[in-house]
C-alpha cells in the first residue's frame, strides 16, 4: 500500500480502531483505556500534520472502489479537507484530556469513549469524503454515534433531548439523501472538485437544480443549527460538557456547515451557485439566523443554553461568508470554520469547569468565579472577547474578512448586520465578564470540589481551555503567516476563483 | 457428475440429516448438526466455485427431463441465495444449540424440523418448476409451524395453529394458481411457461391466486395478522430463521414469478396495488412495531414493515425501461438478504438481552449494556441496516431502489423508502432508549454463554459491511441461467 492511499486511511481507521478496543476493555481498565484513547487522537494528529504538508506541496492522497457500478466510494485529501480534518483532529486530543478528567469516577466510561472515538472518526470522514455518497455515510454513522453521548446521562431529559436530536437529524438525513438520489439521477456520481461540475450541470433545468440544492441545504442545515432547524441544539446541551464541547466546535454543527461548502462549491461550483441565483436567499437565511441566535442567546439564563445559541449564531457566519462571492468573502467564511470551533470548544471547556468545579451552572451564580477560578476565567474571557470581534483575536479575523469580502461582492448591507451581531455578542458576553471579575462573591459556591495541588481545578480540565484560548490569541497575532488558518483558507478560496 | 453431487448436497444431505437427527436426541444432534453445517458450507462453497466458473445450468433430477421429470434451476439468483441460507441457517443453528435448553421435552424435535426446514428452503431456491416450488413451501412451512410449537406451552399452540391455518389457505391458493397454469399451457416448468404464457384470464386469474397465497404467506398487509404473534413466541433463534429465511423464500417465488411470468400476464394495476400494499406494510409494520412493549414483538412487527419493500419490486419492473427494471431488481434483492442477515441478528441478540435481563418487556432493558454489551451491539449494527443507513446493506438497497423509483418517474415509492427509514428509526431508538435509562444498582442480570453473542454480532457486521462490497452479490446475481 502506498503512503497516498495509507495515510488517510490510517487517519480514519486510528480513531475506528481505537472505538472496538475501547469497547472491548473492560468498565474498571482505567488506564489502559486512557492510554488508548490519547494515543490514537496523537497518532490521527501525526498523521493529519504528515499530509497537511503533503497537500500544501502538492501531493495528493486518497483512495476509490466502487461500491456499486456507477457509486464510488472516495477518500480524498485537498486542502478544504486538510482543513476540517486538522481541525477535528487537533480538538478531538484536547477534548479526550478534558472528558478523561471530566467523567473521573462516573459509570459507563468505555460507553463513552467508545462512541466518542466512533463520532471523530465520522468527523473525519466527512473532512475525507470525495464525493457526496461517501459524505452522507460519514454524515449518517456521525448522526448515529452521537446519540449515545447525548443521552449518556439517562435521565427523563438526556432521553428526550436524544428523541428531538434524532427526530431532527434523520429527517434531515433523509432529504439530503432524496437531493442526492435525484442530483445522482441526472448528473451521475459527481466527485467534489474546484470550482464544482458547472459544464455538465449547466444544461439542466434550473427550476430542477434549484430544488435539489433546496433538498440538499435543508438536510445540511438541519446539522448546521441553521434557523428555523436549529431546536434540537438548544435541547442536546443536557450532554456531558465535553460532548457539548465537541458537538459545537467540530462534530455537529461543523459537518453541516462544512456540507455546504462541498456543495456550493465543489459540487454546484460558486460561480454558477451565484448564476442559479441561490447565493442571496441562503445568505439572507443566514443573516437572519445570526440575529435570531444572538437574541435568543441575550435572554437566557442557563450558561450552557446562552452558549448554544451562541454557538446557532456563529455557525451561520459561515455560509454567509460562502455567499459572499469572491475569494475574500470566501476564505471570510472558511477561516471561521476553524475560528469558531477554538473560540466555542474554550468557552464550554470552561463552563464545564465552571460546573464541575464550583457547581455553578446559571449565569446569575457565576459572581466572583474569577477570584476562585482565574486561569479558567482568563480563558472565558479571551473566548468571549474573540466572539465579540475584538482586535486581535481569532474572531475579529473573521469579521474582518467578511466585511471586506462583502464590500468585494458589493453586499454592504452584510456589514450591518455583522455590527449588529458583534454588538450583540458585546450585549451577551459582557455582562457575563463582568460577573466573573467585577462582582463579589455573595456565599459559598453551590457544589465545591477541592482538587489535589496548586491548581483551581483538576489539570485534565485546565490545561485544554487555557491551550485553545491561547491558540485564539496566536490564530489572531499570526493571521498572515503561512499555514495559518487564515492563510490556509485563502490558499482554499483562490482556487475556487482561478480563471 | 460434480454436479450431481453437490445439487445432492444441497437437498438430500438435509433432508438424511433430519430422519437422523429424529433418531437421537437433542444433545446428539448438536454434533450431526455441526457436521452437517461444514458439509453445507463446502457444498455452498463448491457450487459458487462452479458457477462463477462456468455461469449457471439447468440440471435434470436423475436425468429425467421436463415436462416429466424434476427440473432445478441453478442460476446466480439461487447461488447467493443458497449462500445465504447457509450462512443464516448455520449462524441459527449455534446458536439454537446454546440457547435452548436440552432437557425439555420438546426439543428433541428442533434438529429433525431444523433440517427439514433447511432442505425445504434449499428447494425453493432452486426448483424449476411451480410445482415443485409448491412441495418445496410446504415443507418449509410445516417444519416452521412444528418449530414454533417447540416449546408445547399453550401460546405457542395457539400461535402455531394461527401460523397453520394461514399458510394453508395460502398453499390452497397458489396450488389452485399451479393447477390453473397447468391446466392452461401443459408444463409446469418456470422456462417453458415463460415461453408460453399469452395474456388471458386464465393466465392472469392463476397468478392473482398465486400471489394471493404467497402475500398470506409473507404476511404482506393486511394478510400479516399471524407473523408477529408466531415470530414474537418462538424460541430466539428460531423466529430469527423464520424471519431471515421462512418469509423470505415465499416473497422471492413471489419476486420469481413476477419476473418471469408478470411481464406478460400482469397488469399496471395489479402492480400498483402490490406496490401499495407494500406501503401499506411499511408504514402499519413500522407502527406497530414503535407500539410493542415486548422486545420481540418489535422485532417481528419490524418484519411486517421490512417486507413491504419487496413488493415495491412490482410497479417499478412494470413496464418501465430496462435500466429502472433492473435497478430495481438488484434493490429488492440486496433488501432480501440484508434484511435476512441483520433481521437474524436482532433476533438472536433480542434472545440473548432476554436471557440476561429475565423477561421479554422493553422497559426492563434498562442498564442491560453493561452487562450485556456485546449483544447490545450487535442489535445497534443490525439495527443500522433496519433502518437503512450507511454502509449497510440495507442502505445501498435503499438507494437502489431511490433510483429506480426516480429514473422511472415514480417519485410515491421513493417517499415510501424514505418515511420508511425514518419510522424503523423510531422504533429501533424506542429500544436504545429503554437501555440507557439509568436504573440505580441491584441488577439482577444472568449471563447467557458468551459465545451466544458472536453469531449475531458476526451477521450484524455482515449485513452493515454488505452495503459496501454490495457489487459482489449483485455480481452473482446476475450470473444467468442455462443459455
Amino acid at each position: 500500500m502506498t503512503t497516498t492511499v495509507a495515510l488517510p486511511l490510517g487517519a480514519l481507521l486510528a480513531s475506528l480502531l481505537a472505538s472496538v478496543v475501547i469497547f472491548m476493555l473492560p468498565e474498571r481498565r482505567h488506564g489502559a483505556r486512557i492510554a488508548v484513547n490519547l494515543s490514537a487522537a496523537a497518532l490521527k494528529l501525526a498523521l493529519v500534520c504528515v499530509m497537511i504538508w503533503g497537500v500544501f506541496q502538492g501531493r495528493a492522497y486518497g483512495l476509490r472502489f466502487a461500491v456499486l457500478p456507477e457509486l464510488d466510494f472516495v477518500l480524498r485529501a485537498d486542502a478544504l479537507a486538510m482543513m476540517f480534518a486538522g481541525l477535528s483532529s487537533l480538538l478531538w486530543l484536547l477534548t479526550t484530556v478534558y472528558a478523561v478528567g471530566y467523567l473521573e469516577d462516573s459509570p459507563n466510561r468505555s460507553r463513552f469513549f467508545g462512541f466518542f472515538s466512533l463520532c471523530v472518526a465520522s468527523t473525519l470522514g466527512i473532512a475525507l469524503a470525495g464525493n457526496l455518497f461517501t459524505f452522507f455515510v460519514f454524515y449518517e454513522m456521525l448522526t448515529l454515534s452521537t446519540y449515545p453521548l447525548v443521552v449518556h446521562r439517562g435521565t427523563p431529559e438526556a432521553l428526550s433531548a436524544g428523541r428531538k436530536y434524532l427526530a431532527y437529524t434523520l429527517t434531515g438525513g433523509a432529504v439530503l439523501l432524496l437531493g442526492m438520489v435525484w442530483l445522482q439521477s441526472l448528473a451521475g456520481d459527481l466527485t467534489f472538485q474546484p470550482q464544482g461540475h458547472s459544464q455538465l450541470l449547466a444544461h439542466q433545468d434550473r427550476g430542477t437544480l434549484t430544488a435539489i440544492f433546496a433538498l440538499l441545504f435543508a438536510g445540511l442545515a438541519v446539522k448546521a443549527a441553521v434557523v428555523p432547524l436549529h431546536g434540537w441544539l438548544p435541547a442536546a446541551m443536557v450532554a456531558p460538557a465535553p460532548v457539548s464541547a465537541l458537538l459545537h466546535a467540530v462534530a455537529v454543527v461543523k459537518a453541516g456547515a462544512f456540507g455546504m461548502v462541498r456543495v456550493l462549491y465543489h459540487v454546484f461550483g460558486i460561480e454558477f451557485s451565484a448564476a442559479l441565483g441561490l447565493l442571496g436567499p441562503v445568505a439572507g437565511v443566514a443573516a437572519f439566523t445570526i440575529i435570531y441566535g444572538s437574541v435568543r442567546a441575550l435572554v437566557q439564563t442557563d450558561l450552557k443554553r446562552r452558549l448554544a445559541f451562541s454557538t446557532i449564531s456563529q455557525v451561520a457566519y459561515i455560509p454567509l461568508g460562502l455567499c459572499l462571492l469572491g475569494p475574500v468573502g470566501t476564505a471570510g467564511g472558511l477561516v471561521h470554520l476553524l475560528h469558531q470551533g477554538l473560540m466555542k470548544i474554550t468557552l464550554f471547556f470552561c463552563a464545564g469547569n465552571y460546573a464541575e468545579t464550583i457547581g455553578v451552572q446559571r449565569i446569575d451564580a457565576l459572581d466572583g468565579a474569577g477570584r476562585r477560578m482565574p486561569a479558567t476565567s482568563m480563558a472565558f474571557t479571551v473566548g468571549a472577547f474573540g466572539m465579540m470581534g475584538t482586535p486581535p483575536l481569532a474572531g475579529f479575523v473573521t469579521k474582518w474578512t467578511l466585511g471586506t469580502g462583502a464590500l468585494a461582492a458589493d453586499m454592504p448591507w452584510v456589514i450591518a448586520v455583522l455590527v449588529a451581531s458583534s454588538l450583540l455578542n458585546a450585549v451577551y458576553f459582557l455582562p457575563l465578564v463582568h460577573r466573573l471579575w467585577f462582582r463579589e462573591l455573595p456565599g459559598a459556591w453551590p457544589r465545591e470540589h477541592h482538587h489535589e495541588g496548586r491548581l483551581e481545578t483538576s489539570p485534565w480540565l485546565l490545561w485544554p481551555p487555557l491551550f485553545t484560548a491561547a491558540s485564539i490569541l496566536v490564530v489572531g497575532l499570526l493571521a498572515a503567516v503561512p499555514f495559518s488558518p487564515l492563510s490556509w483558507a485563502e490558499l482554499v478560496a483562490a482556487r475556487e476563483f482561478a480563471p | 457428475m460434480t454436479l450431481n453431487l453437490l445439487v445432492a448436497g444441497l437437498l438430500f444431505t438435509p433432508l438424511a440429516w433430519a430422519v437422523v437427527s429424529l433418531l437421537i436426541g437433542f444433545r446428539a444432534g448438536r454434533w450431526l448438526a455441526g457436521a452437517g453445517m461444514v458439509l453445507q458450507a463446502g457444498v455452498t462453497l463448491g457450487l459458487v466455485w462452479t458457477l462463477t466458473g462456468q455461469g449457471g445450468f439447468e440440471y435434470a433430477l436423475g436425468d429425467w427431463q421436463p415436462p416429466l421429470g424434476i427440473g432445478l434451476r441453478v442460476d446466480g439468483m439461487a447461488l447467493t441465495l443458497v449462500l445465504l441460507t447457509t450462512l443464516v441457517a448455520s449462524a441459527c443453528g449455534l446458536h439454537a444449540a446454546g440457547y435452548l435448553e436440552a432437557d425439555r421435552p420438546g426439543q428433541r424435535y428442533f434438529w429433525p424440523l431444523f433440517w427439514f426446514l433447511w432442505a425445504g428452503i434449499n428447494g425453493v431456491w432452486l426448483a424449476g418448476d411451480i410445482f415443485n416450488i409448491y412441495v418445496g413451501l410446504e415443507l418449509v412451512t410445516l417444519a416452521a409451524v412444528g418449530l414454533v410449537a417447540l416449546s408445547g406451552e399453550p401460546p405457542a399452540l395457539r400461535a402455531a395453529l394461527r401460523y397453520l391455518f394461514a399458510a394453508l389457505a395460502g398453499s390452497l391458493a397458489f396450488l389452485l394458481g399451479v393447477a390453473l397454469l397447468y391446466g392452461a399451457y401443459g408444463t409446469l416448468s418456470l422456462r417453458l411457461l415463460a415461453e408460453a404464457v399469452q395474456a388471458d384470464g386464465t393466465g392472469s386469474a392463476a397468478l392473482a391466486l398465486m400471489f394471493a397465497g404467497l402475500a398470506v404467506k409473507t404476511a404482506l398487509f393486511p394478510v400479516h395478522a399471524w407473523l408477529p404473534p408466531a415470530h414474537g413466541i418462538a424460541h430466539a433463534p428460531v423466529s430469527a430463521l423464520l424471519s431471515a429465511l421462512v418469509v423470505k423464500a415465499s416473497a422471492w417465488v413471489a419476486i420469481r414469478l413476477w419476473l418471469d411470468l408478470g411481464p406478460v400476464l400482469g397488469s399496471s394495476g395489479g402492480a400498483f396495488l402490490m406496490g401499495l400494499l407494500g406501503t401499506a406494510a411499511i408504514v402499519w409494520g413500522s407502527w406497530m412495531a414503535w407500539c410493542q412493549t415486548g422486545l420481540k414483538k418489535l422485532v417481528a412487527y419490524s418484519s411486517v414493515g421490512q417486507v413491504g419493500y419487496l413488493f415495491l419490486l412490482f410497479p417499478l419492473t412494470f413496464a418501465v425501461s430496462d435500466r429502472v427494471a433492473e435497478l430495481a431488481t438488484q434493490g429488492v434483492m440486496l433488501h432480501l438478504i440484508s434484511h435476512a442477515l441483520a433481521k437474524a441478528a436482532l433476533f438472536m441478540a433480542a434472545g440473548n438481552l432476554i436471557w440476561a435481563v429475565g423477561d421479554g418487556r422493553i422497559v426492563s432493558l434498562a442498564g442491560a449494556g453493561r452487562h450485556l454489551p456485546l449483544s447490545l451491539f450487535a442489535f445497534g449494527l443490525a439495527a443500522v441496516s433496519i433502518m437503512g443507513l450507511p454502509p449497510s446493506g440495507g442502505f445501498t438497497a435503499k438507494w437502489l431502489l431511490l433510483q429506480a423509483a426516480w429514473q422511472a418517474g415514480q417519485w410515491g415509492w421513493a417517499l415510501a423508502v424514505l418515511v420508511g427509514g425514518l419510522l424503523a428509526a423510531l422504533y429501533v431508538f424506542k429500544v436504545f432508549a429503554a437501555c440507557y435509562v439509568d436504573k440505580a444498582s441491584g441488577d439482577d442480570f444472568h449471563y447467557p454463554p458468551r459465545r451466544l453473542d458472536l453469531m449475531p454480532l458476526g451477521l450484524a457486521v455482515m449485513a452493515l459491511g454488505l452495503g459496501l462490497v454490495a457489487g459482489l452479490p449483485l455480481h452473482w446475481m446476475g450470473i444467468g441461467g442455462a443459455p
